[in-house]
Order: structure tokens, then sequence, then C-alpha cells
């Protein structure tokens, strides 16, 4: 016995339709007899059979389409049996019909009946008996698919277009909640999404881009003198050279040592965000021409916040007591080197309070405001050389004081030694300016757009404070709060500052 | 094949005897008819090594006819079935050091000239033991040692080259012949044309052997040559030429040995027409829409093989046993071939890149 | 033809033209190897539509300089044939644009024989054919199509610019067991000067830096190369040093040159008298992003063939080709605001 299989006719032929047959069971073929016809892409064509004997059993009937190789008939040897087997022949064929159309009937059921652990779908799924709308049936087949996908990333799923916006925008698809069929990120998944960056694309040439992290340069500070305003390599040295200049000239000690003393006084000088030291000595060359490309930077971005955004300002002046005692007693057993400093409580309570608001922890874009979907604190440092850094600090309000102050010495250390990542330099979703170490009281600032706040905090000074009747000294902090008025009115902003308060009155809770 | 030159001049077509006009038989001596007799043997066993090289293709063509429907061999495949006589004729006329070049329906050609089954057939498994290491397939056979210079694919393509190694053998001094099959369907190409006229220019020692089977792949003869005597065409190139029955192994063989003597005397190029038939569709498998099946019968009616096999008995030479011997010889070689070839391994990925240019080791001073 | 009969002397200081360095070079090998010989249309009596071949069927006989009829497929492919039977067949094809009709045995069977036949043949064969605009030629003899040859594996690509590369570059090609085609710009044949260091051998595989530069790099080859470097003349005066690359070889490329050259200026324009769609141009373009990126301080710009037909006229003829003006002024924009 031997079976008559679907031939492959062609070079790129993968599966034939079967036309007609051109025998019937019980028939005596020859070998090399044409006993079917075959339908490919091409056009009908008589096959062959290469065994001699009798035909057995069709197992497949005109119209059905087969992949090369799947059997179409059984050529046995025996001639007698043949008419008696014709009849089983037939049911075969239905039967084994049935059997291909069962993984579909499967669907169906299990359609009707997702199964228990996938829980997003089943929600979605309508009561057993319920009339089949379109929608439904489709959050059904979604069921069956996830109950089939293996265990794993739970989506990476994306179209093309959709993975296109997404690297443009800078998004990661992995962190981005589909919404799609099966957990598939959609356009508008992505499209929703705050861009990870601070929304201002520079332009600067790959060798501009590579050149300033070699030299430790915050491109937004460069000044493009290529075409569009692009940053080319030259104006990259210039930035590097005219800062190593003035640092030069203005901190010669810093360039015989880099003191590291910083963030471990307990002085409100200490705090070690504002400045960021130069790691490389000058290389001469500096111009009052580069100084004002740097500056000419920052007027454009300032510029641009005080042409369109609304400011508002609001401040209120915080006891830093508790907060102060508490750091005295977390202080006691540390060493020196890791002692916490107030900028620390600062920056915990700002994030936390802007958890609590989040109106003001966000971005305007496109007329709205969209908010973000976690507090990355960026912390406005000013350089020596001039010109501002913004180095973020990624889930502020998850970080304990401790984890924020290591966090924020290890951002300055590698400031200081240029290693500082671009992602550590973008995705701010609000901005801390601490001016208390230049000795101001409060900070009055603008908004890096297209955040919708900034939060200033002054020098902690001790004042006369009036508690409870009596009159007393005590450390206190000016809060302040730049608002966007598109985005937010007062009444938000203060709900901020005020969260900030009673978040420094619970230095424990803090530090929980 | 046998490959050994035999250098007998001007036999009749259809009456080849390797007996020369002097040794009539004079029946009177028994000396004379023990020599007929072994001339006679002689002719037999010429006949029955002719019948092999037939078998040999028909069944391997055969085979692949199933191997390929059973998705073994994949790509173009172009069978000679039908045409068998051709080749087998031509290259009892041919010595081995006289050179081949081929076309894509070519394993034929390949089998004839002494290619091994096993090495054609492992080429079309795609496998590396195959005689072009799987880089080449069916319409690419090269077997460089055999002087066998591949299938060519692109129609007339090899004409030119083929020339080029002629201009070689020439410039060199030898006396070796090169042999080019093509079809009707590149007589069209304009390559033949700069090729036929360049050959007889230079006097190049070139078999020009046009298998003439009527359809260039799906067109006939009539519908792409205006002037459909190849023969008398080739002829206006100034070089001699002339039509023979394809099917017939031993007419092409006598014709043949004329063409590759009057090309080793030095009398240039010859053209032969070779009218022929082959059953099947251009390729593996197509619609045959542009043939009958009462134009097939017909020419199955001449079988080269059933010719050959019905004279032999008609002279004695062949008894039943001794064909089914010869048949299952041939289908024996060809499933030796297969076994081979589905247990042979293949070229590893990683050496993809091979053979592109010449490699250090490869290289000829 | 004077003062070359003698080119086989070393290293002498010899004033000569393109066209006679590639004559020498002929004459060298036909002189060297019995098994050489050149074939083509009116390589004979005529000397070659260029000249190239003037007086060399008078000193080695019509057997080994052979006219062809104009059968550019049948004599390339026999000269393919002939390669792997074992000569050495030099197979002149009188323009670019006329190789058209001989692409079928280059691509299909020079290209190819060795690879389909795992190896077992070898084409030995060298094919020369004149390329490029700049004579009036028009709109099918005047085109830059070598770009369409680098595109196929299995051959090389020469283009020698210089005079030491006409002269030297043929022996190693006909040594090299594969095909090599050898692009000869019309505008070159008549190229004169000194040979500065003598006939020895050269490699085929590497580019040549022209003329040193620290500030863009400007990377040719062929008939361009003069006007490139009369561009980085140009330059100069402005205060802008350009390096100028010649690449000598189109396929293999020489990458880790042109990378090593763009790392030092920050800035590439590649030069190119092919047209831009496709070309090799665009080639060189996408590798100096593949591999260079981060070292690219300007867009790699671009100076081609306006994308028509070479037309006949001498200001339309010359307006469509790249010019030294034209390509100073692509590196002064890559450059830009310098200093």
């Amino acid at each position: 016995m031997g079976e008559f299989r679907m031939p492959a006719l062609g070079a790129d032929m993968v599966e034939g339709t079967l036309t007609e047959w051109l025998v019937k069971p019980g028939d005596v073929v020859a070998k090399g007899a044409v006993i079917a016809v075959i339908e490919t892409s091409k056009s009908d064509i008589e096959v062959e059979v290469f065994e001699a004997g009798t035909v057995t059993r069709l197992l497949a009937e005109p119209g059905d389409v087969l992949p090369v190789g799947a059997p179409l008939a059984v050529i046995g040897e025996a001639v007698e049996s043949a008419p008696v087997e014709s009849a089983p022949a037939e049911s075969a064929a239905v039967q084994s019909a049935e059997v291909a159309a069962a993984p579909a009937a499967e669907t169906v059921s299990a359609a009707t009946e997702p199964p228990a652990s996938t829980v997003p779908a089943a929600v979605e799924a309508p009561p057993p008996g319920a009339g089949v709308a379109p929608l439904p049936v489709r959050t059904e087949v979604d069921a069956s698919a996830q109950a089939t996908r293996p265990a794993g990333p739970p989506h990476l799923e994306a179209g093309p277009l959709v993975r296109h916006l997404a690297h443009e925008r800078g998004i990661d698809l992995a962190t981005v909640h589909g919404t799609g069929r099966g957990g598939r990120v959609t356009r508008a998944d992505v499209e929703q999404l705050p861009p990870p960056g601070n929304g201002i694309r520079i332009r600067a040439t790959p060798y501009a881009r590579r050149l300033a992290a070699e030299l430790r340069v915050e491109l937004a500070t460069v000044h493009g003198t290529g075409r569009d305003g692009a940053i080319r390599a030259a104006d990259v040295r210039g930035a590097s050279a005219r800062r190593h200049e003035e640092e030069a000239v203005r901190y010669p000690a810093a360039h015989k040592k880099a003191p590291e003393r910083r963030g471990t006084d307990r002085t409100p000088q200490a705090a070690p965000a504002p400045t960021v030291t130069a790691g490389r000595p000058a290389q001469g060359g500096a111009s009052g021409r580069r100084t004002a490309a740097m500056r000419r930077a920052i007027a454009e971005l300032m510029s641009r916040s005080k042409r369109e955004v609304p400011h508002y300002y609001l401040s209120t002046t915080i006891d830093l007591t508790a907060a102060t005692q508490w750091l005295h007693r977390a202080n006691r057993d540390r060493a020196p080197g890791e002692r916490l400093v107030p900028a620390a409580l600062l920056l915990a309570a700002t994030a936390r309070a802007a958890r609590e608001v989040p109106e003001l922890n966000g971005f305007w874009q496109e007329d709205a405001f969209v908010p973000a979907d976690a507090v990355h604190l960026a912390v406005a440092v000013s350089l020596r050389g001039g010109g501002l850094l913004t180095p973020v600090i990624h889930d502020a309000d998850r970080l304990s004081p401790q984890d924020l102050m290591a966090r924020l010495k290890d951002l300055v250390q590698r400031a200081r030694r240029g290693r500082l990542r671009a992602s550590e330099l973008s995705g701010g979703t609000l901005t801390v300016s601490n001016l208390g170490d230049q000795g101001v009281e409060s900070v009055l600032g603008v908004i890096h757009p297209p955040q919708v706040a900034l939060a200033g905090f002054g020098a902690v000074v001790e004042r006369p404070w009036a508690y409870d009747g009596m009159l007393g000294v005590r450390p206190v902090v000016t809060a302040t709060l730049s608002g966007d008025h598109r985005a937010t009115d007062g009444a938000v902003g203060a709900r901020f500052l005020t969260a900030v308060d009673r978040l420094l009155q619970n230095p424990e809770g803090l530090a929980s | 094949m046998t490959g050994t030159r035999k250098r007998t001049p001007k036999a009749e077509p259809g009456t080849v005897k390797a007996v020369p006009d002097t040794a009539k038989a004079t029946p009177d001596t028994a000396k004379a008819a023990e020599r007929a007799a072994r001339a006679d043997d002689a002719v037999a066993k010429h006949h029955s090594d002719l019948l092999a090289t037939m078998l040999l293709i028909r069944r391997f063509e055969e085979r692949c006819v199933e191997l390929y429907s059973a998705a073994k061999i994949r790509g173009f495949v172009h069978l000679y079935i039908g045409e068998e006589a051709v080749a087998t004729g031509i290259e009892a006329a041919l010595a081995p050091e006289d050179a081949v070049v081929s076309t894509y329906r070519e394993h034929g050609h390949a089998l004839a000239r002494g290619v091994p089954a096993a090495s054609v057939m492992a080429e079309m498994y795609g496998k590396s033991t195959g005689c072009s290491g799987g880089r080449g397939g069916s319409m690419h056979l090269f077997d460089v040692r055999r002087r066998f210079y591949g299938g060519n694919a692109i129609v007339a393509g090899g004409l030119p080259l083929a020339a080029g190694i002629a201009l070689a053998e020439k410039l060199r001094g030898s006396d070796a012949v090169v042999c080019c099959y093509f079809g009707d369907g590149a007589f069209a190409e304009g390559e033949f044309h700069e090729t036929a006229n360049l050959a007889a220019l230079w006097d190049l020692p070139l078999l020009l052997a046009c298998e003439n089977n009527l359809y260039a792949m799906g067109t006939p003869l009539a519908v792409e040559h205006a002037q459909t005597d190849l023969a008398m065409r080739a002829a206006s190139y100034g070089m001699p030429a002339w039509a023979v029955d394809g099917m017939d192994v031993l007419a092409v063989e006598s014709a043949a040995r004329r063409a590759v003597d009057g090309i080793r005397a030095g009398h240039g190029p010859h053209f032969l027409e070779l009218r022929t038939f082959r059953y099947r569709a251009h390729s593996m498998y197509d619609p045959d829409r542009y043939r009958t099946k009462t134009e097939i019968e017909q020419w199955r009616a001449h079988d080269p093989i059933t010719a050959l096999t019905e004279r032999m008995r008609n002279a004695g030479e062949l008894d039943e046993a001794t064909y089914e011997d010869l048949d299952a010889r041939a289908q024996q070689e060809v499933a030796r071939a297969e076994a081979a070839a589905e247990s042979a391994p293949v070229e590893p990925v990683g050496d993809l890149l091979r053979h592109i240019h010449t490699e250090p080791a490869e290289a000829q001073p | 033809m004077n003062n070359v009969s003698n080119a086989s002397g070393v290293s002498k200081q010899t004033k000569l033209t393109y066209r006679e360095a590639l004559r020498a070079a002929l004459r060298d090998a036909l002189a060297a190897d019995e098994r050489v010989f050149l074939m083509g249309e009116d390589v004979g009596k005529y000397g070659g539509a260029f000249g190239v071949s003037l007086g060399l069927v008078e000193e080695f006989g019509t057997e080994r300089v052979r006219d062809t009829p104009l059968s550019e497929s049948a004599f390339t492919g026999m000269g393919i044939g002939a390669a792997i039977a074992g000569l050495r067949p030099i197979v002149e094809i009188m323009t670019v644009n006329f190789s058209m009709l001989a692409l079928d045995q280059i691509l299909n069977n020079a290209a190819t024989l060795r690879h389909m036949s795992n190896g077992q043949l070898s084409v030995p064969l060298v094919i020369r054919m004149t390329t490029g605009a700049g004579r009036q030629l028009a709109a099918q003899h005047s085109h830059s199509l070598e770009g369409w040859y680098a595109h196929i594996p299995g051959i090389r690509v020469l283009a020698p610019a210089t005079l030491r590369d006409a002269r030297a570059m043929l022996a190693p090609a006909l040594a090299d067991p594969d095909p090599v085609i050898i692009f000869e710009h019309g505008s070159l044949y008549n190229l004169a000067g000194e040979l500065d260091g003598g006939e020895g051998p050269v490699d085929l595989t590497s580019a040549a830096v022209r003329r040193s530069g620290t500030d863009v790099t400007l990377i040719t080859y062929g008939g361009s190369l003069p006007k490139t470097l009369a561009a980085a003349d140009l330059l100069a005066a402005d205060g802008i040093e350009a390096e100028v690359i010649d690449l000598r070889s189109l396929r293999p490329l020489d990458d880790a040159t042109i990378m090593a050259s763009v790392a030092r200026t920050h800035r590439a324009v590649v030069v190119d008298e092919a047209w831009r769609t496709g070309s090799l141009a665009a080639e060189i373009t996408a590798r100096i992003t593949e591999q260079a990126f981060y070292e690219l301080d300007a867009p790699v710009g671009r100076v081609c063939s306006a994308e028509v037909p070479i037309p006949y006229a001498g200001h339309l003829e010359e307006a469509a080709l790249p010019q030294a003006a034209g390509i100073a002024a692509a590196a002064r924009e890559a450059v830009g605001g310098h200093g």
C-alpha cells in the first residue's frame, strides 16, 4: 500500500488545490497514470501516480487546499476489496475534515468561556448567554490568545508604526501599558505618554554629541552655529574651553585639587546640588563670544518660558525644628562623609508633595496638561563657568532621605568627573532650585517648559519664630512655588506648599 | 559512457560498424569469419553501452520526477526524457580531453559525459557531495575534471564561453574539441549569432550542438523563427551544418563523428541540428497547454530507447534477459545515488561566502 | 609612444601620458606571459578606439592582439571561456555604455562561475573599458556605470586615476585568479606627467590619500580626481585644508582609509561622476554613517552628475558634471563657519 501525496509542482509551490479526481476508488492505475488535476498558482496541472495499484481510498475532495506532501489517496495492491472500501473511504474523508475543523471549534468554545486565569479579558467578557456583540467577540478571541501565550514579559507586541513612534519619542515600549488586543501597545498608548526628556530636541551633529559627553559639556547650554542652529564640534569645544578659562580665573584652587568636603558640612551651603566643579584644566582660547553663546542657549529657553508660560508665585516659610532635630539624631552615628543635610529632607518632602498634588507633576503639551506617571525631580545646579545643569533623580518620591542624599552625591560626583549619562539629564517632571548656598532666602524661579512648576528653597536660617504664644529662635526655610497658570491655579500651588510644610514637620514619615 | 575515441570516418547514419571496408567478409575462410564475429561483438558491445547510457538517463530523470514531487529536489528542474539519444550519441564521438559546455537541461549531458549519477543527484539535493557542492543545483552541474563546464541557465549564455575555451585550445595547439549544447530557443539570441560568426571567423574547434526540440519553453519553432531550417541558417556563417534525427542514437553518433573529425582536421566549427523532443514539460511541471497529447504520443512512438532496443533485438545483439539486466543496473545506480544523496551532509552555512573569490589555498601560479 | 619603449626599466622618471602608461603596461604583460592576449574591437591595426594599443599588433602579431567583430557579448564571453581554459585574456570594451551588451557574460558567467562550480573554476580575466564624460560625446558614450559593476560580488573593480596606477595596475590584475574590470576615464588619456616611483608593483585593495588635510575629507576616484584636487587648491586659498582620497579600488572598497580620514576631519564629501541615486557615492555615504557616525560633524555631502543623460552641448555637459567649484562649495558647506 502506498499513498498518493500532494506533489510539488513548482519551485515556489507550498500548497495546491485538488481540482478533480480522474480516478475513483477501485480503479486500477498504472505507474505514471494521470489520476488527478491539481490547481497551482500557475495553472491546472494533470498529475501522475508513481506506483501501480488500485485506488483504495480518496482522502481529499475536489476543492480541498492541501500542503505539499499531504496524502491525497491510498493506492493499494489488492483489487478485490476496493468496492467494499470505497464507502468507508468517504466517511474517513469526512472524519478527517471534522478533525481538521476541531481546533477552530475549540477556539469558539474558548471564546464563550474564557479561562479564569485571564483576568483582564474575563472582566470584559460578557456573562454566559449574553447576546454576542461584535466587541465582546473580539475580546474573547483575545482571551484565548492570551491564554496560549507563554509566560514571560507581558507584552512587547506593537506594530512597526507604533515602534517607530516610540523610538522617535525615546519611549521604551517595555514600560508602556498596552490597551490593544492581547495587551498590544497601540499608537494611542504611545502618543498619550509624555516624552521622557524635557521635550526640547537639541540639534547637534553626532560628533558634537560625542564630544560634549567627553568634555562634559551640557548641550543645552551650547549655542549652535551650524545650519539651522545645529551644534557642531567647534561649538562644543568653544563652550568647554570657555568654561575652563572662567573656572581657572574664578576658582584657581579648583584646578589644583577638587575639594571633596562639599556635601558633608551641616551648613546650608553644604547642599551638594548647587555646584559642579570642573575636572579638566582650561585649554586656553576662551573668549567672551563663547560665554555669550552659552548664555544665548539659556536665554532662549528662559525667554520661551517667560514668553509662553504665565507664571504665578507662592511662598511660605517653614519651621525646620523637627527636621533639624531628626537630622541630628540621624547623623549622630554616621561618619562625616555619610551625614545627611537638610537638602535631602527638602527633596524628599518636595517629591512626596508632588505625588500628592499630581497637577503640578507633568507637562504642558499641545494646550493640555499631561500628568507624569512618576516623580522625577530635576535638580538645578549652577555651573561655576556659568550655565545650568539639571540632573534628574528618578522616582524621587520613592526614595528615603538617605537614598536621595546618596543619589544626589553620586550625581554631583559623577558630574564632576563628566560621567553623567544623557538619561540622567533628561526626564525631569518637576524642577527644584535650591539657592540656599548662595545666601538668598527665597527663590522665584522660571519654569523649565514643558514642566509646569518649579519649587524653590532658600537658605536654612535661624529666625525669631512665634510658636504657641511664645517667641523663640528656630531654623526656617522659605519654600516657593512657581506655577504655570495654564495648567494650575494658585489653590493647587498652595496645596503643594502646604503639603511640603506638613511633610517636613514629620521627618520620620519621610524616612519610612 | 565509454569515452574512448574511435576515429571511424564517415560511418553511414544508422549503420555504424567499426569495420574497415577492406574487411568485407569472405565467407569461405574461417579466419575471416572469426574476425567478422569479433567485429560484430564489438559493435554489439558498443550498442549495449549506448543503450545503458540512455537507460541510465531515462531512469535517473524518471526518479527526478518522483523526488521533485516529494519535494526532495527543489528549484527549477528541466528533464531530458525523450532527448537521451542526443547526448548519448554525441558523447560517443567525443574524447575525454574534449570539453563540454551545457545548458540548464543538462542532467543527460552530464551523465553521458561520465559525471557520476551520485554526484549529480547529490547536487540536486543541495548536498556538499554534489558536483557543485550544492551551490549550483539542477541547472548548474560542473565537473571540471571531466571537462564538463557547466549547465548554463542563461539561454545562449554558454555559447561565447564555449568559443572562448575553443580559442584557448586552438592557441595552445591542442586538438581538443569543445562541444556546446544549446536549443532552438538560443538560436534566436544574439549571442548565438555573434558566437557562430566569431567561431567561424577564427576557425575555432567548436561543435555547435543545437538540440531542436521544437519549443522554446512554450513557443513553437514556427512562432519564434522566420526560417525554421536552423541548419541552413547556421551554414550561412560559413560552417558545415546539417540536420540529424535526434531520436536515433546511431544517426546522432555518426553525424557527430563526422563533425568532430572535421573539426579536428582544422575545418573550424561545425553545426548539428539535432531534431528531438522532450516528452515532459519545459520545467518540472507546466500546464503544457502549448502541445497536444497527440503530438507527444507521436514522438513517443519514436522513442530512442525503444528504437535502439528493437534494432539490437533484430540484429540478435540483445535478448530480454540482457535488457532486463541493463535496466536493473540503471535503476540500481539511480537508487544508490539517491540513497547517498539522502545521507550526505550539507555545506555548513558558515561557508556561505566561500568561492566568491579565490581562496588562498586555491591560488594558482 | 616616445620614452616608453623602455618602460620595463625601473624607477626612471619618465615623462608620459596616461594612455602611454596603459600601453606600456599592456606591452609588459604581453611580453611577460605567453598566455596573455588582448582582444577587442579595433585593438589591432586601428590601435584601439582611444589609441591605447597603438603599435602592439605590429609587435605581437594578430594572434596576441585580436581584432573582434562588434560582438561584445561573444568576445567578452570568449574571454571568460579562454580564462577558465587557462589563458590570461585582456578584453577591451570600447566604452562602458557598450559593455551593457556584454553585461550578461560579466554578471552571469564571469562573476558566478567560481561560486556555481563550488570553486572548480577560476576566471583570471581582465576587462578594460573607457568610462566617463567630458568630451562632448553625448548620452551613449559618456556615462559612469562603474557603480553597477561594483555592485557585483565575484569581480574586482579598479579605477586608475594616476599615471602610476595606469602603468602599474594591470600586472597584479592579470595575476589575480578572478575577474578584474579596469575603468579608464576618457578624460585622463591625455593626462601627462612624470611617472614617479617607477613601475614597481601596486596593491589593488587600498585607497590612496592624494593630499593630506585636516578640515574635510574629499573622497573620489577616476576622472574626478584631478577636479577634486583642483577643488582642494581652491579651498586652501580659503584656509580650508581638504584631504583627498583616491579610492583606486571600487570593489572592494577600502573602508579603513576612508574612516581613518573621516575620524581626523569629521566631515566628508563624496565626489562621483555617476548619477547620485543608487550610486557608489550613496554606498560610501552609507558606510560612513555606519562606521563613523559619531565622528561626523556635518552631514556627508555628495557631488554627483545631474540626473540627466549626459548632453552634447559643451556648456550643458559641464553643468551636468561635478566641477571643482561645486566640489569646493560642497566642502565649504560641510565645514560651515570654519574656525
